[in-house]
């Protein structure tokens, strides 16, 4: 059932207190609560003590910057490792399409050929086994750009020269659909056309393109208008590989117990709607796993003062 | 929090504590928003349809150039029917990496729902089939470029080849053709006036000048290895490029006739064999091109 409701806040809703809280979960918000005086110094405690590292950050642009290098380089040098872009490839011979834009194909042509077939199944379980949503933020490489590029925007909002304007974000979903029943109706794979992931990956193999200029503008709306609008509001291809996260044993991990309720989490989150759990009083589990959108960036992990956030592999515990 | 044990020590505890210490009462957020909060989502919802309008629209803005087709490309061999083209291709280059000569480029942004579709510019770099297997087909992940079409795809009549085309630089192998069952176009004198053939001319030296960065696989020269066109100049009495440098077999010729003077005529003659490679556009000397591959062009005979 929480599962259910984690998925519905992925498509737009918004996320609700929990109905039911466990007695034990129950005891640790009140110790929270009646010990204030402990709870404060212990909170600055750990403050003092706070080691600012950027560990799952780093290693996540090394990853991402190293998959589409390897890209790149698989034409340029003809090393052949990873040849095609990141809508569809080939590593080391084996078929690999992206999940969106195999399901934008096979929605606008009605047809699929083996090959087709092959690969989208190979990369759905590639993503179901590493997270989903992981994709965007290890792998894509406008969420590198645009991670860039909210930095200027923090800045800015900062001195106050601009403002973050929130869409709704079930607009996702509708244009999830959208896209969908253009494919089939138009027969043309519309989204492709102003994807800037597609853009961006082809961009970075084949040489550079006209099609930038539509990056750089999103870009420039995110700065000044809306902050990750693209990520958050628009992209189809986060919400289905958001879909095949929801099964995914690799996700974030909220420990109650570790908490001091300060939100730093929430303000460097991309999807801070997944995080609504760290508010005080709203876990109803000692251990909450972060919802299907979390991309599973590690940049809460960073961030928290308390190790609250962890990466946490489903079932490998217990097998180890 | 009725349904809660009432014997439950932690349950009575909490049901001392108020709401806000995290014991969710169902309807809680259901109290009537304040105006501002009101206007706020209102201000929300109409940004974000605002905002669905116009990425909706900029997207269909890429119908424009496919509608008025004023940009028809020559596509790469086993190109499905455009449309089928259009829908099946996955945008991903494969076919670009391939190319032993690097025919196949990726369009760009003024042609709308082509964006990022392969296509041939012949005049700059025609495909001249050095890869002897249709490399781009065989890399093709959806089936866009292919060696068989499905039954159920459209093909308009003039597209299939009478027979499997025959690759001169093959000849000598055991299977010297093409697996390529359609064409992508087909080769027409469209300037006879500037054909040099035609007048009768002929020609000498680096056709299309010392800058052409073309290349093509002579078989004197590499098999394997397709060299620059600048690099291999010519020598003819009447000039017959189009001709000898066609890769494949009774595509093209040089028809002869009598004039009534008792003058020779020459003129390079398609054949039905023509695949619309383009090769015969590349290396022709005269500027601009006199025969020129009629992109997704049928056999009309």
């Amino acid at each position: 059932m929480r599962s259910f409701e984690r998925l519905r806040v992925m498509f737009g809703a918004a996320p609700q207190r929990p109905q039911v809280i466990a007695p034990e979960v129950q005891q640790v918000h009140k110790l929270k609560r009646m010990t204030k005086a402990d709870f404060e110094a212990l909170k600055q405690h750990a403050r003092d003590h706070e080691l600012v590292n950027h560990k799952w950050r780093n290693r996540r642009w090394v990853v991402l910057i190293a998959v589409n290098l390897l890209f790149t380089l698989s034409f340029w040098l003809d090393i052949q490792i990873l040849e095609g872009s990141l809508t569809a490839s080939r590593f080391v011979g084996f078929h690999l399409i992206d999940l969106n834009s195999a399901l934008q194909v096979m929605l606008a042509h009605k047809h699929i050929i083996v090959n087709l077939f092959i690969g989208t199944a190979t990369v759905f379980v590639l993503w179901v086994v590493l997270g989903g949503r992981s994709f965007c933020s290890w792998v894509c490489p406008y969420h590198l750009v645009a991670e860039w590029f909210e930095w200027l925007h923090l800045r800015l909002a900062a001195k106050k020269l601009v403002s973050d304007h929130e869409f709704h974000r079930g607009t996702r979903t509708v244009f999830w659909v959208v896209f969908s029943l253009l494919a089939v109706v138009t027969g043309y794979t519309v989204f492709e056309t102003i994807s800037p992931t597609g853009i961006l990956s082809r961009a970075l193999i084949y040489g550079p393109s006209l099609a930038l200029g539509w990056v750089l503008l999103l870009l420039v709306f995110e700065v000044v208008y809306s902050r990750r609008a693209w990520c958050r509001y628009v992209c189809p291809i986060g919400l289905t590989y958001g879909m095949v996260g929801a099964v995914s044993p690799v996700r974030v991990q909220y420990r109650l117990e570790h908490c001091f309720h300060e939100g730093d989490c929430r303000k460097v989150c991309l999807v801070p709607h997944v995080l609504d759990v760290v508010i005080k009083g709203r876990a109803a589990d000692l251990k909450t796993p972060i919802g299907p959108d979390c991309t599973r960036c590690g940049l809460c992990v960073d961030v928290c003062p308390s190790g609250a956030l962890v990466f946490d592999v489903k079932g490998l515990n217990r097998l180890l | 929090m009725n349904d809660q044990k009432s014997d439950d020590p932690a349950a009575k505890l909490a049901e001392a504590l108020p709401a806000a210490v995290g014991q969710a009462t169902p309807g809680a957020g259901k109290r009537p928003s304040a105006p501002v909060r009101r206007q706020a989502n209102r201000r929300r919802f109409i940004r974000s349809a605002l905002m669905i309008g116009g990425v909706l629209g900029l997207a269909m803005l890429g119908y424009i150039p496919v509608a008025g087709a004023h940009r028809a490309r020559l596509r790469p061999p086993g190109a499905l029917e455009e449309a089928d083209f259009l829908s099946s291709c996955i945008k991903c280059g494969q076919c670009v990496q391939v190319c032993p000569v690097a025919a196949i480029k990726l369009d760009d942004v003024e042609s709308g729902f082509g964006l990022g579709v392969p296509y041939i510019d012949a005049r700059a770099q025609a495909c001249d089939f050095s890869c002897d297997a249709v490399q781009c087909i065989l890399a093709c992940p959806t089936g866009s470029l292919t060696y068989r079409k499905p039954m159920s795809l459209a093909t308009r009549s003039g597209m299939p080849l009478a027979r499997a085309p025959l690759l001169k630089a093959k000849e000598k192998d055991a299977e010297p053709t093409l697996n390529l069952a359609e064409r992508i176009g087909v080769a027409h004198l469209a300037r006879p006036q500037a054909c040099l053939a035609v007048q009768g001319k002929g020609f000498n030296g680096q056709t299309r000048g010392a800058d052409f960065k073309g290349r093509l696989r002579y078989m004197d020269v590499d098999r394997w290895k397709p060299v620059a066109v600048r690099e291999h100049p010519y020598d003819r009495d009447l000039c017959n490029l189009c001709v000898t440098e066609c890769p494949i077999g009774d595509a093209i010729r040089m028809a002869e006739t009598v004039a009534a003077d008792g003058r020779k005529e020459y003129r390079p003659q398609v054949l039905e064999q023509c695949v619309g490679c383009g090769v015969c556009e590349m290396v022709c000397p005269a500027e601009p091109a006199a025969i020129v591959v009629e992109q997704r062009a049928p056999w009309r005979g």
